[in-house]
């Protein structure tokens, strides 16, 4: 709801009542007493959360002393009087709009503006009527993010459904995942453990569930193969979720029997205590093959260089960039970002998930040709600033919300 | 040659680790002694740091986060100590909070460092307030952004925020004219550019100081979602020199207090190191191009 | 059942936190569950230490190989949570000095901070700095010319090590304003900004569209293995 207040009357009111408390002061046109503001406009934010109005005014022609604008506000209460004034904002002279934030959204507010300036203030210019910062059903300025989501999400769904009706899925081979087999194999064959670091993260980390998947395939593998696993955690919730996922794997293989949770611990949340641990335990234990898979930080080049000093097969897979140069210098196999969040889909072969993998390819083509589009226009717009490109890239951004 | 070869080929990467503690060890026992450090030329980064606190009125509230423990304090407590330097010598009101757990014990530390020991008159509660540690990692940024307080109700010691005269005026955190986090992984710079900045549609501005490792991953974020940044202690040195300099003497009198050049000091030992590595980089390749000369010339 | 109710569990909670992000009037639910999350976290933890016991009590009492470590382990466990629970040596908070224990865990005088000041420190900022060591070993193993790829990162490695401290200076310091954007610490801030940047974003935007499906899979309760072997 937008409210314009017309304040001709108040203007008069307050000019008459100035004219005659500050006659000796208005003597002197430097010193003329602060104009109050001619009207007032209160306009609920549209299209937020809630709790935001924005206040505009229009000043006078001659300001007179002023230098600053207050903005107050007051509540009324559920009596329908009227609470004391709080600021607002306290804002400068050329400024003529603010807004009033962390308001209630249910609440109406009644606002005035003061012109304040070395020689006092003036009168408030009041609102005659009441403004809610009412709770918007959608938050305007997330749409461009909302439309990418639901865009990439519509192209994952729509290849699935087409995976479903039986729609060939080709996804191209990634060396990392079709080594798991070898390199479990490896670990029974030697003898030795297999050792697998889901990240040191917690389970609201999508890396750390990315890592948990794979750890279901590694785990049912080794469970046919008869190989020992072990997966130290450095998180306490995430303990109990490898617990579950490897027990469950031990199930679907066959041999429940074999499962060991004391094999699954958890050792400290401190970063460094863990990769103390885990690394002491590699230097120990000798496993024959170690997987990294989850989110990884300055650790991750100790756990894969002691990986290497021990001969182990190692495959890690992370979307920490930072990292990744670490993991490919030390290990046999990267995953590489996107490739570790597919791993999953890769490894159960399932035509629901592979086709997820396509409308995930189909999100990166869309990108790409917004990239190129973009790239194409900002060049055509510095070449010649003002013409079709600039109004383009322009438009390009507003769509984009940039 | 041949043996040089055959040396490096099988070399026990424990020389290595030898070659890399005398490395470092000498130039810090060198500048140890001396007490000189190497000259820094800042780059528009760093200069940017210090232009974004040298920009804001004195008495600007300024948000500080601490998201690093002691680990990483050997690279980010130097640059931690130049910016509360800094913002105290310009008279900035200091809200410190940390999102790490043991951030708060290295923000006390920081705050007996610089503002106990050489800004006796900034008054705790007043001008600077350690608002401790909160969990919840994204979860905080998202609820300062519209209620800081109900994030931080109370100040590490126990105080109500209501009552800390430092708070005034701070609603939520686009109150602040700038925040600053210090930051060695998750949650750290990388997440308050995606939940806070981008969130608040560009309202916040905001630089900072963080590890080497993540230095490559943040710079696509520079300039426009992070005004300023310091890289490693590379940045820390920079930025470090540019503060010492505009808060010298006009005439050089005095030499900056030996705290104050933690970061230029360790500029040392980073050449060393970064020194060895280029020369097993080429001794490396040196065994390599041999090995496969031995290796083409036994199979022709 | 087992599966299903923690995999509608996943379903609700996940669609009622990305819906919090764009519908008001969803916020509370998006918090409510963050809140949830929490409180199992902290649930977990006691689970987490019982591990901790029960495996490092087992080593010691089987006498395995490195039973040794266990015992140091267990001590340091119980020590740092006694002292942390029980403020020994803490000074009372001066605010509420009426109240027992009203002083921090960690206020300075006391032994939890005695322990972080003389124990954790120094331990953490050791295992940090063991890696100088370990980038040194991997550099000198992984960067081989094989390649004309192989060379090009190597030569970004060489610009970027010098160029990161004075070595670039007192090599191409010499040269004029003219080509200072040669000069190696401003190529090593160039190649950073620029190439690195560009990889990057491409990586970036490769993992979000990654994680935006993976997260669809599990919403959709098409990825199921994170309950144990889906396939």
């Amino acid at each position: 709801m937008q409210i314009i207040l017309s304040v001709a009357a108040a203007r008069m009111c307050a000019a008459t009542a100035c004219a005659a408390l500050c006659a000796p002061l208005c003597a002197s046109p430097s010193a003329s007493p602060p104009t109050p503001p001619l009207s007032v406009t209160a306009a609920d934010v549209p299209w937020d959360a809630g709790g935001s109005i924005e206040i505009s005014w229009v000043p006078a022609a001659n300001l007179g002393s002023a230098t600053t604008w207050l903005v107050e506000r007051s509540e009324i209460g559920a009596d329908g009087t009227s609470g004391p004034w709080v600021t607002v904002a306290e804002v400068a002279i050329a400024t003529t709009t603010t807004t009033a934030a962390k308001l209630s959204h249910t609440a109406p507010y009644w606002f005035r503006v003061t012109a304040v300036g070395s020689d006092g203030s003036s009168s408030p210019t009041n609102s005659p009527a009441h403004t809610t910062a009412h709770r918007n059903f959608f938050i305007g300025e997330k749409l461009p993010l909302f439309s990418a989501i639901l865009t990439v999400c519509a192209c994952v769904i729509y290849f699935i459904l087409a995976a479903r009706k039986g729609r060939p899925m080709k996804v191209r081979r990634i060396a990392a995942l079709e080594a798991i087999d070898n390199a479990v194999g490896r670990a029974t064959e030697m003898g030795r453990p297999i050792l697998f670091v889901a990240g040191i993260q917690d389970m609201d980390n999508i890396q750390t569930v990315a890592g948990i998947t794979v750890l279901g395939h590694v785990s049912k593998t080794a469970a046919e193969y008869d190989a020992t696993i072990e997966v130290p955690t450095s998180r306490s919730l995430v303990m109990e979720a490898a617990r579950e996922t490897v027990q469950a794997s031990y199930l679907a293989a066959g041999r429940p029997e074999a499962y060991n949770a004391d094999l699954i611990r958890y050792i400290t949340d401190e970063q460094f205590g863990f990769v103390a641990y885990v690394s002491g335990r590699m230097v120990r234990e000798k496993p024959a093959t170690c997987f990294y898979m989850g989110c990884f930080y300055a650790e991750s080049l100790i756990l894969a260089e002691t990986g290497n000093s021990i001969g182990a097969i190692q495959i890690a897979g992370t979307a920490e960039s930072s990292q990744l140069p670490f993991f490919v210098a030390a290990c046999d196999y990267t995953l590489i970002g996107e490739e570790f969040m597919a791993a999953s889909a890769y490894l159960s072969g399932e035509p629901d998930q592979m086709g997820s993998l396509k409308g995930q390819d189909a999100g990166k083509a869309i990108a790409s040709v917004l990239i190129i589009v973009g790239v194409v226009l900002a060049t055509f717009a510095a070449l010649s600033p003002g013409g079709f490109a600039t109004a383009a890239l322009g438009a390009l951004r507003g769509i984009l919300g940039s | 040659m041949k043996t040089l070869v055959a040396i490096l080929e099988k070399l026990d990467r424990r020389w290595i680790f030898l070659a890399m503690a005398l490395a470092v060890a000498g130039p810090i026992l060198i500048i140890g002694i001396t007490g000189k450090t190497l000259p820094e030329t800042p780059t528009p980064a760093a200069r940017a740091v210090y232009n974004a606190i040298e920009s804001l009125p004195p008495g600007s509230p300024i948000l500080l986060s601490f998201d690093f423990d002691p680990g990483s304090g050997g690279e980010l407590l130097p640059m931690a100590t130049s910016l509360v330097h800094q913002c105290a010598a310009r008279g900035h009101r200091m809200i410190f909070i940390a999102l790490w757990p043991l951030g708060p014990t290295l923000i006390d530390q920081t705050i007996k460092k610089v503002i106990q020991s050489d800004y006796p008159n900034l008054k705790e509660g007043v001008d600077y307030v350690n608002l401790g540690f909160q969990s919840g990692n994204e979860a905080v940024m998202k609820v300062i952004l519209t209620d800081f307080r109900k994030a931080f109700p109370t100040t590490k010691s126990g105080s109500a925020v209501s009552t800390v005269a430092a708070m005034k005026g701070i609603e939520r955190v686009s109150d602040f004219p700038l925040l600053i986090t210090i930051s060695a992984g998750y949650p750290g710079a990388k997440e308050w550019i995606q939940y806070v900045v981008s969130s608040s549609g560009g309202k916040v501005k905001m630089v900072t100081g963080c590890t080497g490792v993540q230095t490559p991953q943040l710079f696509p974020y520079y300039p426009a979602q992070l005004n300023g940044m310091l890289g490693a202690i590379k940045g820390a040195a920079e930025y470090e020199a540019l503060v010492n300099e505009s808060l010298a003497p006009k005439d050089h009198s005095a030499a900056p207090n030996p705290k104050y050049l933690e970061a230029q000091r360790r500029m040392g030992p980073q050449l060393g190191a970064h020194l060895l590595m280029v020369a097993l980089i080429i001794l490396g390749n040196i065994a390599f191009f041999a090995a496969r000369k031995t290796k083409a010339g036994a199979t022709s | 059942m087992r599966r299903m109710v923690p995999m509608w569990i996943a379903i609700i909670a996940g669609f009622a936190m990305l819906l919090s992000a764009f519908f008001p009037m969803t916020e509370s639910l998006g918090e409510t569950f963050g809140d949830v999350f929490n409180v199992v976290a902290a649930i977990a933890f006691i689970l987490g230490a019982g591990s901790l016991a029960k495996v490092n009590l087992a080593k010691v009492s089987r006498r395995d190989p490195g039973w040794g470590f266990a015992v140091v382990t267990l001590i340091c466990f119980t020590i740092t949570i006694v002292v942390g629970l029980g403020k020994f040596g803490v000074p009372q908070n001066p605010q509420f000095a009426a109240l027992p224990w009203s002083g921090e865990k960690e206020a300075e005088g006391g032994a939890f901070a005695w322990i972080y000041a003389y124990a954790l420190v120094p331990i953490t900022a050791t295992m940090f700095a063991l890696l100088a060591f370990y980038v040194a070993s991997a550099a000198f193993r992984a960067f081989r010319a094989k390649n004309l790829e192989a060379i090009l990162l190597l030569s970004t490695a060489f610009i970027i090590l010098l160029g990161r401290t004075f070595a670039g200076v007192v090599l191409t310091g010499w040269l004029p304003d003219w080509a200072s954007g040669l000069r190696l610490e401003n190529l090593s801030v160039y190649i950073m900004q620029v190439f690195n940047t560009a990889g990057n974003r491409a990586i970036i935007i490769g993992i979000a569209l990654g994680v935006s499906a993976t997260s669809l899979r599990i919403l959709l309760g098409i990825d199921r293995s994170w309950m144990g072997s889906g396939d």
